[in-house]
């Protein structure tokens, strides 16, 4: 490895339990958030940042929510698109009823009013388990992405049916909407994957995020060891379409720029699956790491025959793009089921040792 | 017989989701088999459909006899069969449900592209000589197509039945169904078994593929309707064959009354509360299916006819 691990001794719990247990590991996330913040924003052009970057950090919110639910606390969701839609609606209307609410403001409500669904749509959980519990968030998927086309009321009766985001300014500078530059919405979405990456990290290492994964494992065993089942489920449940919420109001205020129903069917809720699967269920890193693949994936997909030189019709490439992009889903369960984040530990373990591994 | 039209308009949406119902039926019975068989959830089924009807319909349109391009549709389905227990599935023997669920979806997600790689994503029209006329019974009209298509459920139902129940192979079937050490025990090779169930399904898949393309046209969306199969399997319950069915036809008469009489009573009912007009709530058939079934779930959480779920510590 790039650094030795061996002389940094922990004297007490806390310290055995700290977020960054090595201080190297520490500088590296601090170097890398700076290296984020600021040489990116710097180096980066529109394609890049507006049309990758952006999406991809939108996601790793998302995909962080539902890593949370099915990862942490054992809880399979297929509704994830829906609790988007219910963040980037119920944040539209706050956005156009109430001028004045600061912006931040604004995305965090919309994460809270989607929690509150989340919780409404999560509590089958406490009755019924696995793919029982799939189909019902598929009830979710369905019912809010209609109930959100149908009632014109969550659009301010636009006759599109289809509004553009409003614009709004944070800390003086215009972050949402077409107008926005794409290095400040850049910078504003940045801003909220890191303090909900940071977030999302510490609240699984303590007492609630051992609470979920004990259910997880064995939710009557958990019961008997004095957790409560309704609280932990639905926490889970709340703090996971919180993320998702979130990540639905950006991607409708700084990414695509409208508010539609269409951009939170079903598909989007398979995309975020994939990403935690392939990830890694029950890793944050896994997150960051399966959203990063999943929506690069396609994009090299589509530009690697060009540079190699190879023409081919753009159908043919959709269709190929599919197969590749299946066809590497199964081959990533079958080399590594634990995901990137367990392939990352692996090579790691691999450095450590290297040059002599025995 | 005299009566009022209103009644007669209700036997046929009763009639008309009863027949949606077999359809869902159909492609239920396939995840059934499965699930039952091998314990994977297959997601892939609704593409499977759709990838048996788009080879059909392409090897007919090539000027293959409907039988001959159905023979060679039956030995695609069995490679890919063989294809999905040799590449996919040995490898991911004892792994957690929801990664064999996964890689399912990878399994949905290639054959989609495959499918349409090799025929082309377009609409595909599809005759296979289904008899499209109507029949009057009082002012109820029935479409002959309908009839047709409940009755080649039937007979594939009871095909099935009967293989399950008569043959060797659907005796280990059963055995596997039930338990799979005790089966292995007595020497039912598992994997032999678990082609033949994806190669069945593929079948089943092609007799759906094959009715549903020629009503709407082979299409993507076909894959979509498909997914309604999954509300058909939580109502039935995910382990049984007469529930696949009894399933399929309650949310198919559910959600054709559900948006026939249902949407616009809710919408006068808005408009008596509100005052607001011209609200449509048309299209409740999407998500009714789903909410029907989670709200049976609170009572019922294995299903009508699903093995009781003891969880042991």
């Amino acid at each position: 490895m790039f650094y030795r691990e061996a002389g940094i001794f922990k004297t007490s719990y806390a310290a055995d339990q700290a977020l960054f247990r090595i201080p190297i590991d520490k500088l590296f996330v601090i170097g890398l958030i700076a290296f984020a913040f600021i040489v990116i924003p710097l180096v980066g052009n529109e394609y890049w940042l507006g049309s990758i970057l952006i999406p991809t950090l939108i996601l790793s919110i998302a995909a962080l929510g539902l890593n949370i639910l099915t990862g942490y606390c054992g809880q399979l969701s297929l509704g994830t698109g829906a609790f988007m839609a219910a963040g980037a609606f119920m944040a539209y209307k706050l956005a156009t009823n109430m001028e004045g609410m600061p912006i931040i403001l604004v995305i965090l409500l919309g994460g809270v009013s989607s929690a509150a669904i989340g919780v409404a749509f999560g509590l089958p959980s406490l009755r019924i388990k696995g793919f029982y519990l799939a189909v019902t968030t598929l009830a979710a998927q369905f019912f809010l992405l209609w109930l959100f086309q149908k009632v014109p009321w969550f659009v301010n009766y636009s006759m599109s049916g289809v509004p553009t985001a409003p614009p709004r300014e944070a800390f003086g500078y215009l972050v949402t909407g077409a107008e926005a530059s794409s290095t400040a919405r850049y910078i504003f979405v940045l801003g909220f994957t890191v303090v909900l990456g940071l977030l999302a990290s510490n609240l699984v290492r303590g007492r609630i995020g051992r609470m979920w994964m004990a259910i997880r494992d064995m939710d009557i065993a958990a019961e008997l060891i004095g957790i409560k089942p309704l609280q932990t489920k639905l926490s889970a449940f709340a703090v996971s379409s919180f993320y998702c919420g979130v990540a639905g109001a950006l991607w409708s205020f700084c990414y695509i720029n409208t508010v539609e129903a269409s951009a939170f069917d079903i598909n989007r809720s398979f995309t975020v699956l994939f990403m935690v699967i392939i990830g890694g269920l029950g890793s944050i890193l896994g997150a960051f790491l399966g959203a990063f693949f999943i929506f690069l994936l396609p994009i090299f997909l589509n530009s690697a025959p060009a540079w190699i030189g190879l023409s081919i019709a753009s159908e043919t490439i959709a269709h190929v793009e599919f197969m590749v992009f299946g066809a590497l889903i199964v081959f990533f369960l079958i080399v590594e089921p634990a995901g990137l984040a367990r392939l990352w530990g692996i090579t790691k373990e691999k450095l450590r040792l290297w040059p002599f591994p025995y | 017989m005299t009566l009022p039209f209103e009644v007669w308009f209700f036997f046929e949406v009763v009639l008309n989701g009863l027949f949606t119902g077999t359809m869902y039926s159909l492609v239920a019975l396939g995840f059934v088999l499965i699930f039952k068989a091998s314990g994977v959830f297959n997601f892939a089924q609704g593409i499977m459909v759709l990838f048996a009807a788009l080879n059909f319909v392409g090897f007919i349109e090539m000027g293959l006899h409907p039988l001959l391009a159905g023979a060679i549709t039956i030995a695609i389905m069995i490679a890919l069969a063989y294809a999905v227990e040799g590449l996919v599935l040995r490898h991911l023997v004892n792994q957690a449900p929801i990664i064999l669920f996964m890689s399912t979806i990878g399994i949905a997600f290639f054959l989609e592209g495959f499918g349409e790689f090799i025929w082309g994503g377009d609409v595909h029209a599809l005759d296979v000589g289904i008899p499209d006329g109507a029949w009057f019974v009082g002012d109820m009209m029935i479409q002959q197509f309908d009839v047709s298509q409940a009755v080649i459920a039937a007979v594939l139902v009871g095909v099935l039945a009967a293989f399950f129940t008569y043959t060797r192979i659907g005796r280990a079937l059963r055995a596997v169904a039930d338990d799979h050490q005790a089966a292995l025990s007595v020497g039912i090779p598992l994997n032999q078994i678990w082609v033949i169930v994806w190669a069945v399904a593929g079948m089943v898949a092609l007799v759906a593929g094959i009715i549903w393309g020629a009503r709407l046209g082979v299409q993507f969306s076909l894959s979509i309707i498909a997914l309604k199969a999954l509300p058909v399997l939580i109502l039935g319950g995910f382990t049984s064959v007469p529930g696949a069915i009894i399933g399929g036809l309650i949310i198919g008469t559910g959600e054709k009354l559900a948006e026939i009489y249902g949407a616009p009573a809710f919408e006068s009912l808005v408009e008596a509360t509100t005052g607001v007009d011209s609200i449509s709530f048309g299209g409740v058939e999407e998500w009714f299916a789903y909410v029907l079934a989670m709200i049976f779930l609170f009572f019922r959480p294995q299903g009508l006819f699903g093995d009781r779920i003891i969880e042991r510590v």
